[in-house]
């Protein structure tokens, strides 16, 4: 049964991307077929982080190891659609036009951000294996508190294209709220057991 | 006595609106078809000559709408067809009704760009007022039906360039905004025009969200001139049909010079004046939207780049880009009313 976790939510994972698949070959993106997929796998990457960043506490309240066990496979989905979303805007939005890739770069707010968020995941993407995590040490898990940066840039992105209303923002952004406090909670928690009186 | 008399039809027996007229739709064209066949090549212009035949576009007949109110089909009994040349026509291929009333920014209905047509249900188009102050002989609120009278329809084939750098083709139905803004008799101090949309919480729920960070209602400001073009126009229908509430029903300005979000939808308030008015996007982001938006591809917006377009629609593997026009094409009939001005500074 337990062997069976990793399978199951790896094909959950990957259902978004075959649905947004399919809807290419149905040609039922509507009529603006570019911009819907931008939304779409922007969408999806930001939701993929935010369920990577609720499993750790998820173990520690239901103390159900599984949850940590899919971790890495969370986060990389995350990578995955964040590189599609990434692919949509190089290829469908600027057509390969590296000049002007490079300006909206450097001269858009949100895509800066945006970028920096996808190049945090990238590195915590390829540092992911294993094998670097014996190799980096201790510093894997400082690298890859980085994590939370992404997210919060990523809400930023967001809040920055949206208009009139913000309450997609609102609503992503106080999730990475709750799960960053409950971490920094657990956090003077801990260390009021462990110092006492220090504190 | 009172005797009990059933109703002499079921309801379940009563042929739907849609169904009936889907019928006679297909009984005239056909008819038509007929008729054209008889008279190809001999003297086809006389099928067209029946009024309202020779319209550019129709609406399907599956997605026609019904009149808001009685004296509305009347109105759309006779309209005027585009001429086939000048500004007010181009030739390039329409964007398809569905996608016209599909893809639409109406944020009083909701962010996404479908949920306009599918939050719109409930909009009550009938009755409607306009009401009209400030600078003008006959200030005053007019019913709908008495601001509409005098004018005929026509149609006008316009682009419409999004300042989120997509565009549309799309056949309007309606009548020149100046002979409309001229019968109240503005007087020397009016400089500006400015309208109001209508609030309509019960049946607009992106009026309702509590996260939004816009006040309500959505205004939109002309200087007089621009509103004096001839460019300038007044739209109450599209497809030779009704307008459909998320394209702004029952009556919206056109002003294909200018990004999308100046033609201002579901008008209620036309208010002439001595002063520039505050629009609503020029009040959220003043770097980001002017209040003369005009089409430029040398001005870039902070989100989008300006110089090119999707025209619409488009599928994922053939993807229509074309360059971006000053005015959007139309400088020659609108840029005199910007000469000496710094476009760059007055975007």
């Amino acid at each position: 049964m337990r062997k069976l976790i990793k399978p199951l939510v790896f094909c959950l994972a990957l259902l978004p991307f075959v649905f947004l698949l399919l809807r290419i070959f149905r040609n039922d993106l509507g009529p603006d077929p570019v911009q819907e997929l931008s939304l779409e796998t922007g969408e999806w990457t930001l939701r993929f982080l935010l369920i990577a960043l609720s499993l750790t506490p998820l173990r520690q309240i239901t103390g159900q190891i599984d949850f940590v066990r899919v971790r890495r496979m969370i986060g990389l989905f995350a990578l995955f659609y964040a590189s599609l979303h990434f692919t949509v805007w190089l290829t469908f939005l600027l057509e390969f036009q590296w000049l002007t890739i490079f300006e909206e770069i450097i001269e858009r707010p949100y895509i800066t951000i945006g970028f920096c968020a996808y190049l945090i995941l990238l590195v915590l993407g390829i540092t992911s294996p294993k094998a670097m995590v014996l190799r980096l040490g201790k510093n894997w898990k400082r690298l890859h508190r980085l994590v939370y940066l992404a997210a919060i840039l990523g809400v930023v992105h967001l809040l920055w294209i949206l208009r009139i209303d913000i309450g997609e923002a609102v609503l992503y952004g106080s999730i990475v709220f709750v799960l960053l406090s409950y971490r920094f909670l657990r956090f003077l928690w801990r260390r009021r057991k462990v110092f006492p009186i220090d504190l | 006595m009172l005797i009990k008399k059933p109703a002499d039809i079921k309801s379940s027996e009563i042929t739907p609106e849609s169904v009936y007229k889907n019928r006679r739709d297909f009984i005239t064209d056909g008819s038509k078809l007929m008729l054209g066949a008889a008279l190809a090549g001999s003297m086809p212009s006389i099928a067209s000559a029946q009024s309202g035949a020779s319209l550019m576009a129709r609406a399907p007949a599956s997605m026609r709408r019904s009149a808001p109110a009685a004296w509305w089909s009347g109105k759309f009994a006779d309209i005027k067809s585009a001429p086939r040349s000048g500004p007010y026509y181009t030739g390039e291929s329409l964007t398809p009704y569905a996608d016209v009333t599909r893809y639409n920014n109406f944020y009083e209905f909701g962010m996404d760009k479908d949920d306009p047509s599918s939050n719109s249900g409930e909009f009550k188009a009938d009755p409607w007022s306009v009401e009209i102050t400030g600078e003008v002989a006959k200030p005053g609120r007019y019913d709908l039906e008495d601001i509409l009278k005098p004018h005929a329809l026509e149609e006008r084939i316009y682009r419409l360039r999004c300042v989120e750098a997509w565009s549309m083709v799309i056949p309007w139905i309606g009548f020149p905004l100046a002979d409309l803004l001229k019968r109240f008799e503005p007087t020397s101090k009016a400089k500006y025009v400015e309208f109001e949309t209508i609030m309509q919480p019960e049946t607009m729920p992106g009026i309702r969200s509590r996260t939004a960070i816009v006040r309500w209602p959505y205004r939109e400001g002309l200087r007089m001139d621009e509103a004096m073009n001839p460019l300038a126009f007044m739209a109450v229908g599209l497809y030779g049909d009704y307008m459909p509430p998320q394209n702004g029903a029952p009556m919206r300005i056109v002003l294909p010079w200018k990004y999308g979000f100046k033609s201002i939808k579901s008008i209620v308030k036309i208010n002439f004046r001595e002063t520039q008015p505050h629009t609503t996007w020029n009040d959220l982001q003043a770097q980001e939207y002017g209040f003369f938006a005009n089409v430029n591809p040398n001005v870039h917006h902070p989100r989008w780049r300006q110089d090119t377009e999707r025209r619409l629609p488009q599928t994922l593997f053939s993807r229509t880009r074309i360059d971006t026009r000053l005015f959007n094409g139309y400088g020659e009939q609108v840029a005199s009313l910007y000469e000496g001005m710094d476009l760059n500074r007055y975007y």
